[in-house]
């Protein structure tokens, strides 16, 4: 890290299990879980796009369920369990289904939006949201593209979501 | 954003008694409080966590009752069988506001708490005059692009519509906020601007919401959410309407019937000229037209915004219609 760390009266240790480690952290309460991960930790397949909770590019899942990491503070999850685009693959490097899915079906351009799209698309799944196009678009309408990739992008968690289901 | 110290409550009482710091303020999912403080809109010296005080996140629904609890996620509550069964106006209103995200993270109690999206207010650097975060300074809507501004519930202080989707089925229900010492309808508890626009909520320092109550009905059970908009999914309501209906024996006159307005008031507007005037009447197409036109009494339009006045009513009357086809 390069950055240059104050110290100020109100730091907090946190101790965040991120996928499926525990990971110790000096900041301010401030710190919302997004910039801890990608600015502390290094973890920077979870994306900033809009920073306001609009764009859904920052998607991860705390405790299984989907959240938007840029309006959560790192210190309100601590004792949660948190889940990054880095740990969705398994140990071997298997893609998980959404994965594999979203490349077969070329579900991205530029890829920006990608990481939280699949984090979005698995917790969608898993929901039982992901019944139908209509539904997989409801329920998906956080996460903006703005390749416009919209159609592969369904086509990806229709083919991820069945695949699940069998 | 400003940095703030950060307190865990683990109780009820832990988070009251923190509540009532100076600068205090409750942060339960953060959809509202982190969004309004990364826009210098909410500075708050002391950020009191309570999304971890155990217990608060109940949902208890009964034939005569539903009680849930401040910290239940609005997706939880969306997804609930029976509130879908009793509530379904409850369910369709969590579950077409925001994303699938931020309604894991937002809580009911927190979602009372949401305030207005009027970009003048969201933007103190460039439009420091807001009635709401500086009162007495002005408003700087007035005069300026209207069109996602309120016609129902204005003053000469604001025009700020309130953006929720939820508290508008609420107070169709009559349901209630519980604030540990005291019960209010969620109808009261939301207050238009009138010369006092700073003032949203009647909830004093160091009080904190601990359940919504919403009293089980025929009405309720036969409930639904319309929310039209400018494009068709996560996005606020251009005009909303929650309709509860309840129909005689005969299949067609109207015993009981509740309707809320969203999208288009300062604050959840009940409106009971629109269900006095269908009471007792069988259902009629024109007649339930002109019953909703009722709603707009009293409406002030800023220009861009007039299109709301002819919307209103319209999605009234598209949601008794759909209650009565279900007859």
């Amino acid at each position: 890290m390069n950055d240059q760390v104050t110290i100020s009266p109100t730091t907090l240790s946190l101790n965040l299990t991120i996928n499926g480690r525990t990971q110790a952290l000096e900041i301010e309460p401030r710190v919302t879980l997004l910039d801890a991960l990608r600015e502390r930790l290094h973890l920077t397949g979870t994306k900033k796009g809009c920073d306001q909770g609009q764009c859904g590019a920052c998607t991860v899942h705390v405790d299984g369920e989907r959240v938007l990491a840029c309006l959560t503070l790192a210190a309100q999850v601590e004792g949660r369990s948190i889940t990054t685009i880095e740990g969705l693959a398994g140990e071997d490097g298997t893609l998980h289904a959404v994965q594999a899915a979203f490349l077969e079906q070329d579900a991205f351009q530029c890829g920006y939006c990608t990481p939280g799209q699949i984090m979005s698309a698995v917790a969608c799944i898993r929901e039982g949201h992901a019944g139908s196009d209509e539904e997989i678009r409801e329920y998906m309408a956080g996460n903006l593209c703005r390749c416009g990739a919209y159609p592969h992008i369904v086509a990806a968690i229709r083919q991820a979501a069945q695949e699940l289901r069998s | 954003m400003r940095d703030f110290s950060y307190l865990r409550a683990d109780s009820v009482e832990a988070a009251r008694n923190a509540a009532a710091l100076p600068g205090a303020m409750l942060l339960a999912g953060g959809t509202t409080l982190i969004d309004l403080a990364k826009c210098g809109v909410a500075e708050p010296s002391t950020v009191i966590d309570i999304s971890h005080i155990e217990g608060l996140d109940a949902i208890d629904v009964a034939a005569d009752r539903a009680v849930i609890g401040a910290l239940a996620k609005m997706s939880h509550v969306a997804d609930h069988t029976s509130v879908k069964s009793c509530f379904p106006a409850v369910s369709e209103a969590l579950w077409q506001a925001a994303s699938a995200q931020l309604r894991n993270m937002a809580t009911i109690g927190g979602n009372l708490m949401q305030r207005t999206r009027c970009p003048y207010f969201r933007d103190p650097q460039n439009f420091p005059a807001c009635n709401k975060r500086a009162p007495g300074s002005g408003c700087s809507a007035i005069g300026g692009a209207t069109r996602s501004h309120a016609v129902l519930g204005v003053s000469e202080a604001c025009i700020a519509t309130y953006p929720g989707d939820l508290a508008v089925a609420l107070v169709a229900f009559d349901a209630e906020v519980d604030l540990g010492g005291r019960k209010l309808k969620v109808e009261d508890f939301f207050l238009a601007p009138g010369a006092t626009a700073e003032q949203e909520h009647d909830i004093r320092p160091g009080e904190v919401i601990t359940a919504v109550e919403i009293p089980g009905s025929a009405a309720a059970r036969r409930s639904t959410y319309i929310k039209v908009r400018d494009r068709q999914s996560y996005e606020f309501a251009a005009a909303s309407a929650a309709v509860g209906l309840e129909l005689e024996g005969d299949g067609r006159t109207v015993r009981d019937i509740r309707v809320a307005l969203g999208g288009v008031a300062t604050k959840p507007w009940r409106v009971r000229a629109v269900e006095e005037a269908l009471k007792g009447k069988p259902l009629d197409e024109a007649m339930i037209r002109e019953a909703s036109e009722l709603a707009m009494e009293g409406a002030v339009d800023h220009g861009a915004n007039h299109y709301r006045i002819a919307l209103a009513p319209r999605v009234i009357a598209r949601a008794i219609l759909k209650l009565g086809e279900t007859a």
